[in-house]
């Protein structure tokens, strides 16, 4: 077809009208069923990293401009858990987020990997069951830990060839500490004599009900 | 039938056109991604090469690329919505290669060789030709790069990962792969 300045605005205009009405149709029918996916996804990595739990309490912290996102979880009327989305931008490929969990005694419980973009087969095994870094951490009381890897002067492994994934890991896992601490109103417990009291001191008048 | 043949075999967009290379080299770490790319990019593929065929006789020359381009980026868009709602953990480890869909040559290619040149049905049967052509090539490059890379076929492991040399899931490796693939498709496939 022979171009004009009118019939290539006309066209042109007809073209983009068409296609964003077709963009935000599908767009209306997907917002909700994305959104539910999403959530879906937040609520199963709560109860992975977590102990039974039946109510979840949500609050948010901006810790080193990043939004950290704070579930406590209630059984009756014990608080049994924290679970804290929290991220870091350090990853090798982009931004890390992880979830991760904190019993009512300070024990990690558990960390679920919500988003990662590292190296397929390096980096990507923060995600797999049992790896290193998982299991340098699991277990441990959250305030006797450095978060630091070996090679850094710490005591916690890395990935094999993935030390860059394995920082921002633990860095992340530092965060969800930090918003862990202000969420249960840090107060240092009386079987927990080294380690934190120096960091932690300052938040330990708040006083707490994690015991 | 002869024109979805010629995608899959004689102008394979991967291994004879060598076209959307950005791709084909950066999704195929896993034989399921290399499919769920080739999938994704079948889909708009075949829905671009439709309306364009529709539309071809009432957009002007001059503005033809800004109009394909539009269309090609709205079927991106929606594919892209429907996989975040439907298929979450694909879109996840496919992250940013599905937006890119829209500057993937092989979508504006077809539409400017086949699609603005022929029928509607004609270019539907080019969009099947030309995507199944991708999707396997992916996959093919998808599966071998796992099994050398990582000891697994389309997530399961063979209990062979230790001794496999992990360059294969890494850049290098796809350059390796997709090298040798040519060879053999342009030896036997490609008469």
């Amino acid at each position: 077809m022979k171009s004009t300045l009118f019939n290539m605005v006309a066209v042109l205009f007809t073209v983009t009208l068409v296609a964003s009405a077709g963009v935000g149709a599908v767009n209306m029918i997907t917002a909700d069923a994305i959104a539910e996916a999403n959530a879906l996804a937040t609520t199963q990595a709560v109860q992975n990293v977590l102990p039974e739990f039946d109510n979840t309490e949500i609050s948010e912290q901006t810790i080193d401009d990043m939004t950290i996102v704070v579930y406590t979880a209630t059984k009756g009327a014990d608080t049994v858990g924290y679970a804290v989305e929290t991220m870091s931008k350090n990853g090798f490929g982009g931004a890390i987020r992880l979830m991760v969990g904190f019993g009512a005694d300070g024990k990690i419980l558990n960390v679920n990997v919500l988003q990662q973009a590292e190296t397929p087969g390096l980096g990507t095994k923060m995600a797999d069951e049992g790896n290193p870094l998982l299991a340098s951490i699991q277990n441990k009381n959250s305030w006797e830990v450095d978060f630091k890897v070996k090679k850094d002067g710490g005591e916690l492994d890395a990935l094999t060839a993935a030390t860059i994934s394995s920082r921002a890991y633990y860095e992340a896992v530092a965060r969800a500490y930090e918003a862990y601490k202000v969420a249960c109103g840090y107060q240092e417990s009386a079987d927990s004599v080294s380690g934190a009291t120096a960091t932690a001191s300052s938040n330990a008048q708040k006083g707490g009900q994690n015991e | 039938m002869q024109i979805v043949l010629n995608g899959i075999l004689k102008n394979n967009p991967t291994f004879v056109l060598v076209l959307g290379m950005c791709p084909t080299l950066g999704t195929t770490t896993s034989a399921i991604n290399g499919l769920g790319m080739g999938v994704a990019t079948m889909a708009v593929l075949i829905m671009s090469n439709l309306v364009i065929s529709l539309i071809k006789n009432f957009i002007p020359d001059k503005v033809r690329i800004p109009a394909f381009i539009v269309v090609i980026a709205s079927f991106v868009t929606i594919i892209q919505m429907l996989m975040q709602a439907y298929v979450p953990s694909l879109y996840a480890s496919l992250g940013v290669f599905i937006p890119l869909i829209v500057v993937n040559c092989i979508i504006l290619g077809r539409a400017e060789a086949f699609a603005s040149k022929n029928g509607a049905l004609d270019s539907i049967l080019d969009g099947v030709g030309i995507g199944v052509g991708f999707t396997l090539s992916l996959t093919t490059i998808g599966a071998v790069r796992e099994i050398l890379g990582s000891g697994a076929i389309f997530g399961f492991s063979l209990g062979i990962a230790d001794y496999m040399p992990l360059v294969f899931v890494l850049a290098p490796g796809a350059f390796f792969v997709l090298g040798y693939l040519m060879v053999l498709f342009n030896k036997y496939a490609k008469k």
